[in-house]
């Protein structure tokens, strides 16, 4: 089992980092076609159009990719349930509704080079036998959807685009969508429903979407991530691409750390790296204080302490330690941070973005709300934390999709591990901390930050 | 002073828009259903339109779209009322959004956003009285790296501070131009609506605006090459970027907000 990148031995970032999809990132206009070209742009794509689908297919699948918009499923897999020669169009979905909170790796992405996604879904498109892709971009994020518009424009120009591409005899339309504002349309099927100009909800499933999806024909939903993985590994090998990482979790990936962080941003790093290599990289938790606890992959992913520093990585081991990867948001949180408070916050965001279509969701987090507001406000008993726990597990597992789950974890992990917290805003008939100290200019009175935009 | 009854009765089908707008809309309209190979797919984005005409999603917008698409008034009204970017009344033309989401409320999103109340003069989801702004607390916006961070118009403001963000009011009340850290020179909200609907940002140096990334979005980025740099030996080993460095990253953002 290898966790780093290859011939490394030592510890510096040198080591520990592997920027891929970042590579270019700092180019003066990395997001060009000009720039990815003179950065080996499309040359994946040129390696894939020579070969036949279905090899591509495999060759995704033996590279050992799993999907990065958090579930970890094999991207190649994914494809390969796409049936052929049924007579129906196909279509590619890419999931760019980047909005689990803690999430900011696919909107940096997309900013910096939507090119390698274009090339990605290019790809994808060749290996499906789709003619008709689709970027659903979340709308709040209009400096992407700029970039998104003229990257599409430039690639039709240069005949990446459209009608026989680079001369292989593929014609692939893309058509990028502005969402408007819905947590649940990055849950794949209710995104299919919105694509389809109806309210996001999810939908049953079976059929899945590689049977039914959008317009009821065959469909590949990927993340923006999992698809920008993709020209790498056909152009530099499959077994560079499992030179990184792990046996079962191969590559490289985006860890996005947040919160209470010296130098917060994106690392990218081969997948097993752990949080405390990344912490050392970015310089800590803000001088003079510990961390409390952390999300590995978004405020769904059940919290973790401290006790989980050492954890790797990557999607089993997460699974192990209790939590989930995710989409690897490494949300930290400080001393300072009332535990309570950041629960709150995230049980009124699930009740605010639950969809309604399913009870246990919809009546559930609405509950949920009550009871953790009254908590932190000093107005709960101690029967009240029963009932939460009760309410959650209730949630859990019996909702219609994920969200349910996601409103469940904060609260019954928050509850496992900071359970004498909650008691003390109920003992103490208030919140024992002041939010003035865990806010980014607590313990700086003067800092660069202030500067901006001053 | 007369006073209004509700009797309970059903509202009058909305006006049609007066038909040289009209007449205009449907070009749009037509481009955008061209898009997709079902024609229903192009409500969200023609909800996008009508608002980028009217400033909100009006009765007259979804009676609009309606037509277009073949749809009842009822099923685009349940769309509409469904996403929380469609405004329902009038409001102003920049939209703030302060994210109060677990870790921006957490970093001083909530802070901000209390002060910014107080500042205009208005709660949450009021408009100033000048029409120029539309103040909302919205959820994580994707910029968890930049907390706390603020929106307006959906370009981003990142890491924010109370008195960054009431400058920066003061500056679009004012009719100053404002720049975001990340995204380009403000527009109206009518504007920003039509990019939304599909249609490119055709003003010169809108899309180069701002540079590739953010400094937060390179970190890892500059610890990886620079340990390979001469210039940097203090990556080699030193895995704490000194204060110094994160000032000069933010120092590429200069000529914000002014």
């Amino acid at each position: 089992m290898t966790t780093a990148a290859p011939g490394s031995y030592g510890t510096g970032p040198e080591k520990l980092l592997s920027p891929v999809l970042s590579e270019i990132w700092d180019e003066p206009e990395s997001w060009t076609l000009e720039t990815y070209l003179r950065h080996d742009g499309y040359q994946g794509l040129r390696k894939a159009l020579a070969m036949p689908p279905d090899d591509v297919i495999a060759l995704v699948k033996e590279a050992g990719l799993r999907g990065r918009g958090g579930a970890g499923f094999p991207t190649g897999m994914k494809w390969q349930f796409i049936p052929q020669g049924d007579g129906k169009p196909h279509y590619l979905v890419v999931n760019a509704d980047e909005s689990e909170p803690g999430t900011c790796k696919d909107i940096p992405l997309m900013f910096a080079n939507p090119h390698v996604l274009l090339e990605g879904m290019l790809i994808a498109c060749h290996a499906i036998r789709s003619n008709h892709a689709f970027i659903y971009l979340r709308g709040e994020v209009v400096p992407v959807l700029r970039r998104l518009h003229e990257a599409v424009r430039e690639a039709y120009e240069a005949g990446y685009i459209g009608r026989n591409v680079l001369g292989s005899g593929l014609d692939v339309d893309i058509t990028v969508h502005a969402g408007a504002g819905a947590y649940i349309c990055g849950e794949e099927t209710a995104l299919l429903d919105s694509l389809e100009g109806r309210r996001g909800q999810p939908r049953l499933r079976p059929p899945f979407p590689a049977v039914a999806g959008l317009y009821a024909c065959p469909t590949v939903v990927n993340n923006v991530e999992s698809v920008a993985s993709v020209p790498s590994i056909l152009h530099r090998g499959k077994e560079w691409f499992r030179s990184m990482g792990t046996e079962k979790c191969p590559g490289y990936t985006l860890y996005s750390l947040s919160g209470h962080v010296v130098n917060p941003g994106q690392y990218e790093a081969p997948m097993g790296i752990t949080l405390r290599q990344l912490l050392e990289l970015a310089g800590g938790i803000r001088p003079g204080h510990r961390l409390k606890f952390w999300t590995p992959g978004g405020s769904s992913t059940p919290l973790l302490t401290e006790e989980h520093l050492d954890v790797p990585l990557d999607f089993d081991s997460v699974a192990a330690a209790g939590s989930l990867l995710g989409t690897k948001a490494l949300q930290c949180f400080d001393e300072t941070t009332c535990v309570v408070r950041a629960v709150t916050r995230w049980t009124e965001f699930y009740a605010h973005e639950s969809c309604g279509k399913c009870t246990p969701c919809r009546e559930g987090t609405y509950w949920l709300v009550q009871l953790m507001r009254d908590i932190e406000a000093g107005k709960g008993t101690l029967s009240d934390l029963d009932k939460l726990a009760d309410i959650s597990d209730n949630i859990f597992g019996r909702s219609f999709c994920a969200l349910g789950d996601g409103a469940a974890a904060p609260i019954l992990s928050s509850l496992q591990y900071f359970r004498d917290e909650y008691e003390a805003h109920i003992e103490q008939r208030g919140c024992p901390f002041d939010p003035a100290a865990s806010t980014l200019w607590a313990d700086q009175p003067s800092t660069a930050h202030q500067e901006v935009n001053a | 002073m007369t006073t209004q009854v509700n009797l309970g009765l059903p509202e009058l089908p909305a006006e049609d828009y007066p038909d040289e707008v009209r007449a205009r809309l449907e070009v749009d309209a037509k481009e955008i259903i061209a898009r997709y190979p079902g024609s229903r797919s192009a409500l969200l984005p023609m909800l996008h339109l009508v608002q980028s005409e009217e400033g909100y999603v009006s009765r007259t917008g979804m009676r609009f779209c309606a037509r277009m698409l073949d749809l009842t008034d009822a099923e685009v009204a349940a769309v509409a009322t469904f996403y929380t970017m469609y405004r329902r009344r009038p409001s102003g033309d920049y939209h703030v959004g302060v994210c109060t989401n677990t870790l921006c409320a957490i970093m001083g999103g909530d802070q901000i956003f209390a002060e910014l109340k107080e500042h205009l003069g208005v709660d949450n989801q009021g408009t100033t009285e000048d029409g120029t702004i539309t103040l909302e607390h919205i959820e994580c916006n994707a910029a968890c790296d930049f907390a706390p961070v603020v929106m307006v118009n959906w370009e981003f403001f990142d890491n924010q501070t109370p008195d960054s963000v009431k400058q920066m009011v003061d500056d679009l009340r004012a009719g100053r131009t404002v720049s975001p850290t990340r995204g380009a020179p403000l527009c109206s909200f009518k504007q920003t609506a039509r990019i939304l609907a599909g249609f490119p940002d055709t003003r010169p140096g809108a899309v180069s605006a701002s540079g590739s990334a953010g400094p937060a979005s390179l970190a890892g980025l500059r610890l990886a090459k620079g340990a390979t740099a001469p210039a940097r030996p203090d990556a080699a080993h030193g895995l704490v970027p000194s204060q110094g460095e994160s000032t000069a990253e933010n120092g590429t953002q200069e000529g914000e907000g002014q």
